[in-house]
C-alpha cells in the first residue's frame, strides 16, 4: 500500500529559557504521520510529548525557542501536492492559515477549552465563519450536523446550551465537533480522555475512530495510557526525556518491545489477569531536563544499563522496516538481554487470546 | 473469613443530599451501607458524580450526613460528638487527597507539614522527639532526612504524594481514606505509590478506604470492592468475586471499558454500554441480594435472576 505522508518532523529541537536555566525539552525528534492513520505519542509527563505538538501548532509559550529542525506539512488539494514548512510561518500566518483550519487540536480538559459565556452552537460556528467566511445559515446547518456526528442527541436543542449545562463527556464531544468544523486534515488530541471516566473514555475513543473512518482524517494522540494507545493507534512513538526512544507499528511495540523503558511502561500497567502481589515499577523519578547528560538519559533508571549507556547516547537501531529503538542493547556487540519474564508471559498470553479470537 | 470479626468502620444506610434552592436537592449518596474490617483495603469505584468522594468526606465528618449512621470502632461518629470522641476520631482517621500540590502548604517545610498533626495533639515532649518521628515516617515512605527541610515545590508529583501519605501515617491511624490518591500521577509513578501503600499496610495494619475510578489499580490494592452508581452501591464483594463474576450490568460495563495493552483484541472490542432507562432499572425499588460469600448485588428479584442467568464473557 502506498501511504502518503502528511506531516514529517525532522530533527526538531526545542529549548525553554527558565529562571533555573535552559531546559532542553525536545532533543532531536523525527516523526512521520501518514494520511488516514493514527500516530500515538506516549510518555511520562515532562517527556516532551505536548511540546512536540505545540510546535506543530505554533503555540509554544513565549520562552520557548526552536533550535533546529523542520516540520513539513503536505496537503493534497485536487490532485496537487503542496509542501509547506510550518516552522517558517509567523504566528499570525499560522493562526490565519493553519490553526483550526488545516490542523485542529482537542485539549485535555473540556471545561477550560470551551468558552463558558457562549452557547456551544456559536462556538462551533465561530471557526467556520472566521476561516471560510461561511454565512450564518450554512454555518448553523453544519454545526447541527457536526453535533449529530459526534453523537449528541437532539442537536438543534443543544445548539443553545452553555458548556456548564453539559456533562464532561458531552463537553468533550462538543470540543471534538469544534475541532472538526473546518474539515481539518490533521486532528491532534492532547490527552483527550484523561479528565474523563473509563466508560466515557471508551465511548469518546470509539467516536474519534468512527469519525476517522468516515472522513479519512489523520490523527495524532498524546497520552500516557498504553491501554488507550492499544485501542486507537496504528503507529506508536515512545518518548523519554525529549527524545523518541522507540517507534514502530502498534503491534510491534506491544508484542515485541525492544527498549527497556517501553518494557517498564508495559509492565507497570496493571493487568486484570495477573495475580502478582507487587506491581512492576520503573525505579527513580522522571529525568530532569535541566541537567545535561552524557549518554542515555534513561540509564539511571535502567536495570539493563550497559557501561556505554553512561558515556554515549545510543542512536536509533533498526529492528524492522518500521520498527526503531534507541538502546545499546540492540547493538551487535551487546550482551543478549531480553525483556522481564512477567512481561514475556503477558505478551504470550495475549498472543494466545488473539489466536483464540482468530480461531472462532 | 471468620464470621465474628468486628468491623472497624460501619456505614449504615448513609444518605447525603445537597440542597440546590428551595425545591431541588441532589441526592449524591442515597442509602449506602458497607463495612471495613481492620487491616483491609476497601475499594470504592464509580464514575464521576457517583458519590464516591462524598462518602469519603461524610465518613471523615467533612459533611454532615442527611440521614444514616457511621460507626467507627463501636462508637457512633455521625451527628453530634463529644470533644473526646472528636479527638479520638481525628487521630485515628486520616485522609490522603487527590492533588498532591494543592494539599500541601507551599510556605511550610516538609518537616512542619508532616508534624502538624503531632503539634495539634501534643504528641511529643521534646523537639528531638518530634523530628525523630518525622524522620522515621519519611524513611518509611521512601524519602530521606534531607528532604525534611525542603518546601513542597521542590518535589516531583510522586514525592509529594509520598509526603501526603507520610502526613497521614504519622498519627498511626487505623483508617486512611485515600480519595483518588493516585489519579493525578503518571503510570510508572502510580505503580510506585500503589506498591508503597501496600507495603506500608503490611507493616502498620492500617485499613484503607481506597476511592478511585481506575478499576485496574483498584484490583491491585483492594481486598474488597464496592461499585457505586448514582449514589447507590450496586454491587459489593471481594475483589475476585467482582472481577471473575460481575453480576450487575453497570459493573460489567465498567469492566468492559478498561483498556488493555493489546492492540489486536482492543481494536475489535467495543465497550458494553449501560443505560439505566433503557434497561428499566430503578435503584430505589431494588433490594440487596446475596449471591455468594460476601458478594451482594442491588436489584429486584426478577432482575437479579435474569442477570445471574446471563453469561458474561469479556
Amino acid at each position: 500500500m502506498n501511504k502518503d505522508k502528511v506531516l514529517s518532523i525532522r530533527d526538531l529541537s526545542i529549548s525553554f529559557q527558565t529562571s533555573a536555566g535552559e531546559v532542553n525539552a525536545i532533543r532531536g525528534v523525527n516523526l512521520d504521520l501518514y494520511q488516514g492513520e493514527t500516530l500515538a505519542i506516549v510518555g511520562e509527563s515532562g517527556s516532551g510529548k505536548s511540546v512536540t505538538v505545540k510546535a506543530i501548532m505554533g503555540i509554544l509559550s513565549g520562552n520557548g525557542k526552536i533550535k533546529s529542525g523542520t516540520i513539513d506539512f503536505t496537503s493534497r488539494k485536487s490532485g496537487e501536492e503542496i509542501k509547506e514548512e510550518l516552522l517558517s510561518f509567523s504566528k499570525k500566518e499560522m493562526r490565519r492559515r493553519i490553526n483550526g483550519r488545516r490542523i485542529a487540536m482537542v485539549f485535555q480538559d473540556p471545561m477550560t477549552s470551551l468558552n463558558p459565556t457562549m452557547p456551544i452552537g456559536s462556538q462551533i460556528m465561530e471557526g467556520m465563519r472566521y476561516h471560510y467566511k461561511t454565512n450564518k445559515k450554512e454555518a448553523y446547518k453544519k454545526a447541527v450536523k457536526l453535533l449529530d456526528l459526534v453523537g449528541i442527541t437532539e442537536p438543534e436543542k443543544r445548539m443553545k446550551s452553555y458548556p456548564h449545562q453539559l456533562s464532561g463527556g458531552m463537553r468533550q464531544r462538543v470540543v471534538i465537533a469544534i475541532a472538526l468544523s473546518c474539515d481539518p486534515e490533521i486532528l491532534i488530541c492532547d490527552e483527550p480522555t484523561t479528565a474523563l471516566d473509563v466508560t466515557i473514555q471508551a465511548k469518546i475513543l470509539e467516536l474519534i475512530k468512527d469519525i476517522q473512518k468516515k472522513t479519512g482524517i489523520s490523527v495524532i494522540y498524546i497520552t500516557h495510557d498504553l491501554g488507550v494507545v492499544a485501542k486507537v493507534a496504528d503507529y506508536v512513538a515512545v518518548m523519554y526525556a525529549g527524545k523518541v526512544v522507540e517507534k514502530g507499528l502498534s503491534e510491534e511495540i506491544f508484542y515485541d518491545p525492544r527498549h527497556p523503558y517501553t518494557w517498564g511502561l508495559l509492565s507497570a500497567m496493571p493487568d486484570l489477569d495477573t495475580n502478582d502481589e507487587v506491581l512492576y515499577t520503573i525505579p527513580g523519578s522522571p529525568f530532569n531536563l535541566l541537567n545535561k547528560t552524557e549518554g542515555d538519559a534513561f540509564a539511571e533508571r535502567n536495570r539493563f544499563a550497559l557501561n556505554i549507556d553512561y558515556r554515549l547516547e545510543p542512536p536509533m537501531f533498526k529492528v524492522t522496516e518500521t520498527h526503531y529503538a534507541a538502546t545499546w542493547l540492540l547493538h551487535e556487540n551487546a550482551p543478549a538481554v531480553s525483556m522481564p519474564e512477567a512481561l514475556k508471559e503477558r505478551i504470550k498470553r495475549m498472543g494466545e487470546e488473539v489466536s483464540l479470537l482468530g480461531g472462532k | 473469613m471468620e464470621e465474628n470479626r468486628k468491623p472497624l468502620l460501619e456505614v449504615k444506610d448513609l444518605k447525603q443530599h445537597f440542597k440546590l434552592g428551595r425545591k431541588f436537592s441532589i441526592k449524591a449518596v442515597d442509602g449506602v451501607s458497607f463495612q471495613i474490617y481492620p487491616g483491609e483495603t476497601y475499594g470504592l469505584v464509580g464514575e464521576s458524580g457517583s458519590g464516591k468522594s462524598t462518602i469519603g468526606r461524610s465518613v471523615i465528618r467533612l459533611y454532615e450526613p442527611t440521614s444514616g449512621e457511621v460507626w467507627f470502632r463501636g462508637t457512633k461518629i455521625s451527628g453530634k460528638l463529644s470533644p473526646q470522641d472528636t479527638k479520638h476520631l481525628r487521630t485515628n482517621m486520616q485522609m490522603i487527597f487527590q492533588d498532591p500540590m494543592a494539599c500541601l502548604n507551599p510556605r511550610k517545610k516538609i518537616l512542619d507539614i508532616v508534624a502538624q498533626g503531632l503539634d495539634i495533639h501534643h504528641m511529643y515532649t521534646t523537639t528531638e522527639e518530634r523530628e525523630e518521628k518525622v524522620y522515621r515516617i519519611l524513611d518509611m515512605v521512601g524519602l530521606s532526612r534531607e528532604h525534611a527541610n525542603r518546601y513542597p515545590h521542590q518535589f516531583s508529583g510522586g514525592q509529594r504524594q509520598r509526603i501526603g501519605i507520610a502526613r497521614a501515617l504519622i498519627m498511626e491511624p487505623e483508617l486512611i481514606i485515600a480519595d483518588e490518591a493516585i489519579s493525578a500521577l503518571d503510570v510508572s509513578i502510580q505503580a510506585q505509590v500503589v506498591n508503597l501503600m501496600k507495603e506500608l499496610q503490611k507493616q502498620t495494619k492500617t485499613a484503607i478506604l481506597f476511592i478511585a475510578h481506575d478499576l485496574s489499580m483498584v484490583k491491585y490494592i483492594s481486598d474488597r470492592i464496592g461499585v457505586l452508581h448514582l449514589g447507590h452501591l450496586v454491587e459489593t464483594g471481594t475483589t475476585e468475586e467482582i472481577f471473575l463474576r460481575p453480576i450487575h450490568p453497570y459493573t460489567r460495563s465498567l469492566l468492559s471499558a478498561i483498556p488493555k495493552p493489546d492492540p489486536v483484541s482492543e481494536r475489535s472490542r467495543t465497550a458494553f454500554t449501560y443505560d439505566l432507562k433503557e434497561m428499566g432499572i430503578d435503584y430505589l425499588s431494588g433490594t440487596e441480594h446475596h449471591v455468594e460469600g460476601e458478594h451482594y448485588v442491588l436489584g429486584t428479584d426478577d432482575e437479579v435472576k435474569r442477570w445471574l442467568g446471563e453469561d458474561f464473557l469479556q
